[in-house]
């Protein structure tokens, strides 16, 4: 079980939840049931092959699983996972 | 529709004309009613993270964006959305914003020029991914609508 904290932006897709409490071992598990539980997250979180898109940073606690042990991150009860959006643009590329 | 108190107005386009010629960012609170107005009582001045180069590009940190959204909890406000500036080009979304971008957020753009605000315009994305018009936010319409 871990809680996670669901961004402003996406929280229209959550039933405009900012937290879930989800039973899951995994950051992975976490994903995948998030997308799940609430199908029009679902392409806001994974890219076609079912990855954590390139523009969503998750994190465990202060951590980000690319530092960790990214999908495979363990996760438990006292464990705060963020999605974190990507925030960027500007002119130009 | 999106209004501004004067205080955080003010605030944001003194930044992107601070910052200029680089692009500033930063974060938009308020409330927004059941009509889906929105009001932006506060900003947050954030660091343009994006490495290297910041005249054409911007970027918020997640360590950032995270104390965003915790900010928004401590005061009882909404994240209402995003600013930034477009430094002596036109405030129109570019293909770089219209990908990043997240529903549901206001996308501010300040277009500096050559130092002074030219004008402001609002953006957010429709359920096609496209960006749409909030409203037409010239600099007078801005103060008239204060």
């Amino acid at each position: 079980m871990a809680t996670v904290i669901i961004p402003t932006p996406l929280r229209k897709f959550t039933n405009q939840q900012a937290k879930v409490q989800i039973p899951a071992k995994t950051v992975g598990e976490i994903i995948q049931s998030l997308a799940t539980n609430f199908p029009d997250l679902k392409k806001h979180l994974l890219d076609e092959k079912g990855k954590i898109r390139s523009f969503v940073n998750v994190f465990a606690g202060e951590e980000d699983i690319r530092d960790l042990q990214e999908e495979n991150t363990l996760v438990n009860d006292a464990t705060l996972v963020s999605i974190v959006p990507a925030i960027a643009g500007g002119i130009s590329l | 529709m999106i209004r501004f108190q004067p205080t955080p107005l003010d605030q944001m386009l003194g930044h992107a004309v601070q910052i200029f010629p680089d692009e500033c960012c930063g974060f938009l609170y308020g409330k927004e009613d059941e009509e889906g107005n929105r009001v932006v009582t506060e900003i947050l001045i954030v660091d343009n993270a994006k490495p290297g180069d910041k005249r054409r590009r911007f970027e918020i940190g997640p360590r950032d964006y995270m104390k965003g959204e915790q900010y928004a909890v401590e005061h009882d406000l909404t994240l209402l959305g995003i600013y930034h500036s477009h430094p002596n080009h036109p405030a129109i979304p570019s293909e770089h914003d219209r990908v990043a971008a997240q529903p549901y957020f206001s996308y501010i753009i300040i277009s500096v020029k050559d130092g002074i605000v030219d004008h402001v315009r609002s953006w957010r994305l429709n359920d096609q991914a496209q960006f749409d018009e909030e409203n037409t936010l010239t600099i007078q319409t801005i103060h008239q609508s204060i």
